[in-house]
């Protein structure tokens, strides 16, 4: 039987004004706050916890059991950070999801601020998308004035602030330690674990960092139980997520299903393949810091377990689809032209690495790359991978080593022929397939 | 350029504008940022709002811009201009009424971003962080902005213009230059100047939230999907959807 979609957290982003409060209080909108009130907190990370969801942010870790790190109270404050810098290439859930329907987001925010005894939280949002900006900010409002948020929420005795903050782009603050040293005032640059954020987070208190998908979930999870939630996706890797298919394919979007399903069963409905004529050559599972798959990989469930043990990472299921017009070399010439922009200079391996990347990349992609080339490139990569300070610096390796691994013969050809004599750029655009179906 | 006026030059080549603020201004922009400060436990965490707040008088982030946060923050001003020079939203020479970012970054380069960049830049005459003369439009090569399912991608002002062409980004471009209206195609319903946009993001509201679309088309194709395949009936999740 085919796995079906699950709109969930998707399920109202068509009603017209689908980001007010009043269209998300007739969707059961602080219903599980509401019910949250009502219990002790730590029966609330507990239920999250068993529900099994891991963090919807690209690592995976078991959201529940983030919260559970929190050390016990001290009298002093405790926060929550929600981590909503989408950055990674490929990866578009978190905005669409903050434009359509920031309430959910909002809901989740206080719900687990109750739970981990948290009265101050934080939206850290990319600077780089204004009007969904205006969207939680006018969220917040409207919650606050509603009495969701502020003093004394429904009445409970519990106090919860929350403060949007619009960050000034750096793809490394979506790393969660460059995104407390940001939100400090800081150059966002990784610091050293541990201490983890749970101990010494922000302000050096304890703090819980999540990605904005898994917070959103968290209404949903109370309102249906752990065991409906776990009930979905797989053993290890329960419940719903929002799938990002972009690129070659013909209707490309937000698709929201139980983990596990694969790629097949995506495209069939995202409606195959722009062009029938052009086949699946790579892909990325989880954005560009995934080692990509290639049309052997259309099975692999895509679930954490399924999709490591095929050699790749779930990451953000930011589904990048390329076709056979596209070359692999110019894709990882970009990415990599992508990390050496954003390594933040701190460690020695990454910054240094990328640099000479770049540069290797750009010779294979004119086709003036040397004999030695593709092999100096492999051990670059080798003394970046593990060697670097955070985990932006073994990223820039996946899309690299990969490549090399399904399609080494394309690296080598750039020793003597450039990318875009190989493969033509302008088949691959947009406007070629307006062409073609003209 | 060399700096002649005995002013720190805090990386901010040339630095035109190192007149100190003029009286109400300054009165102004001291209580736009208590308030800034006043959001978060320690002050310190305002900087990045403070530096737009700057950007949103001055169009970039100014010496005395930089002096004035150093001041309210108790910091020096290399502190400041350290961390003001790692963002890339942070310009460090004045940015023209219209920021134009066309996204090169993989995905959105082979959809067609490559074709676009070369075609505006070649239209306007300016490269990657330059200025047209009438100090309309300032072009840059932009990273993923987390609209792939739109590729390619263009941003004005930090606003979605989805699923764009060559000769669209150009008419764009005229548009903004001239003045004429443009509608993002997920966002308010115009797009704000350069320094509008920067209150904004310091986190003043201007009242637009309201204005635009929930979704784009592709942020529904999912639920248009499932909707089709009546599986919400199944999950028995929202009780209108279920009759």
């Amino acid at each position: 039987m085919s796995t079906q979609l699950t709109p969930i957290l998707t399920r109202f982003w068509d009603d017209p004004q689908s980001w007010t409060l009043a269209t998300y209080e007739r969707h059961d909108g602080y219903k599980a706050l509401k019910k949250a009130l009502t219990m002790p907190p730590a029966e609330l990370v507990q239920m999250t916890k068993d529900s099994g969801m891991r963090g919807r942010g690209g690592a995976g870790f078991p959201t529940g059991m983030k919260w559970g790190f929190l050390p016990a109270p001290d009298g002093g404050p405790r926060y929550l950070v929600v981590n909503a810098d989408e950055s990674e290439p490929g990866t578009c859930k978190d905005i669409p999801l903050m434009m359509a329907a920031p309430q959910l987001l909002i809901e989740g925010v206080a719900i687990t601020s109750f739970a981990i005894g948290c009265n101050h939280a934080f939206i850290y949002l990319r600077g780089e998308v204004v009007h969904v900006y205006r969207r939680l900010l006018r969220a917040v409002e409207e919650a606050y004035a509603a009495g969701y948020l502020g003093k004394n929420i429904l009445g409970s005795g519990f106090d919860l602030e929350v403060t949007v903050h619009a960050g000034a782009g750096a793809y490394i603050c979506g790393e969660e330690t460059s995104l407390l040293d940001s939100l400090e005032g800081r150059r966002g640059q990784p610091r050293l674990k541990p201490p983890f954020p749970a101990v010494a987070g922000l302000y050096a208190r304890p703090t819980v960092v999540n990605n904005v998908e898994s917070i959103a979930s968290v209404p949903a999870i109370l309102l249906h139980g752990a065991s409906w939630f776990a009930e979905m996706g797989t053993e290890k890797s329960t419940g719903f997520g929002i799938f990002s298919l972009s690129g070659h394919v013909a209707n490309p979007g937000q698709y929201e299903a139980p983990l596990g399903i694969t790629l097949r069963e995506l495209l069939e409905m995202a409606g195959g393949m722009r062009d029938p004529k052009h086949k699946l050559k790579f892909w990325t599972p989880g954005g560009s810091s995934t080692p990509m798959f290639t049309d052997a990989h259309l099975d692999v469930p895509l679930d954490f377990e399924s999709v490591a043990a095929a050699g790749s990472m779930l990451g953000t299921r930011a589904l990048q689809i390329f076709d056979d017009t596209v070359s692999v070399v110019r894709a990882v010439s970009r990415w990599t032209d992508f990390y050496a922009h954003e390594s933040c200079g701190k460690c020695t391996p990454c910054r240094e690495g990328t640099f000479w990347m770049k540069q290797i990349m750009e010779r294979l992609e004119h086709g003036k790359g040397t004999q030695d080339d593709v092999d100096k490139l492999l051990d670059i990569c080798g003394n970046i991978l593990f060697r670097s300070f955070c985990p932006l610096g073994d990223a820039a390796t996946s899309c690299v080593t990969s490549a090399v691994q399904y399609f080494r013969e394309e690296f080598e050809a750039g020793m003597h022929t450039s990318a875009a004599e190989l493969f033509p750029p302008a088949a691959s655009t947009l406007f070629a397939k307006e062409t073609v179906s003209a | 350029m060399s700096n002649t006026d005995g002013n720190p030059n805090y990386g901010v080549v040339p630095s035109p504008d190192t007149a100190a603020y003029p009286g109400d201004v300054l009165a102004t922009l001291r209580a736009d940022a208590e308030l800034i400060m006043a959001r978060y436990p320690r002050a310190r965490s305002a900087l990045l709002p403070m530096l737009h707040l700057v950007q949103s008088v001055d169009g970039y982030v100014s010496p005395r811009g930089i002096e004035l946060c150093a001041d309210l923050l108790g910091l020096t001003g290399a502190e400041v201009s350290g961390v003001a020079t790692f963002y890339t939203q942070f310009k460090r020479h004045p940015n023209g009424t219209y920021t134009l970012g066309v996204c090169t970054n993989t995905l959105c380069a082979i959809m067609g971003g490559d074709e676009i960049w070369a075609s505006v830049s070649e239209y306007l005459g300016i490269g990657h962080d330059e200025t047209t003369q009438d100090g309309q439009v300032t072009l840059e090569r932009i990273e993923c902005n987390a609209a792939c399912d739109y590729a390619p991608v263009v941003m004005a002002n930090w606003e979605f213009f989805d699923n764009q062409t060559p000769a669209s980004t150009r008419a764009l471009a005229d548009d903004l230059r001239s003045g004429a209206p443009v509608t993002p195609s997920r966002g308010a319903s115009r797009v704000c100047s350069f320094k509008q946009v920067s209150r904004v993001l310091a986190g003043f509201t201007d009242g637009l939230a309201d204005e635009g679309v929930g979704a784009g088309p592709a942020s529904l194709a999912g639920l248009r999907v499932a909707k089709q395949a009546k599986v919400e009936r199944h999950l028995n999740l929202d009780g209108k959807a279920q009759k």
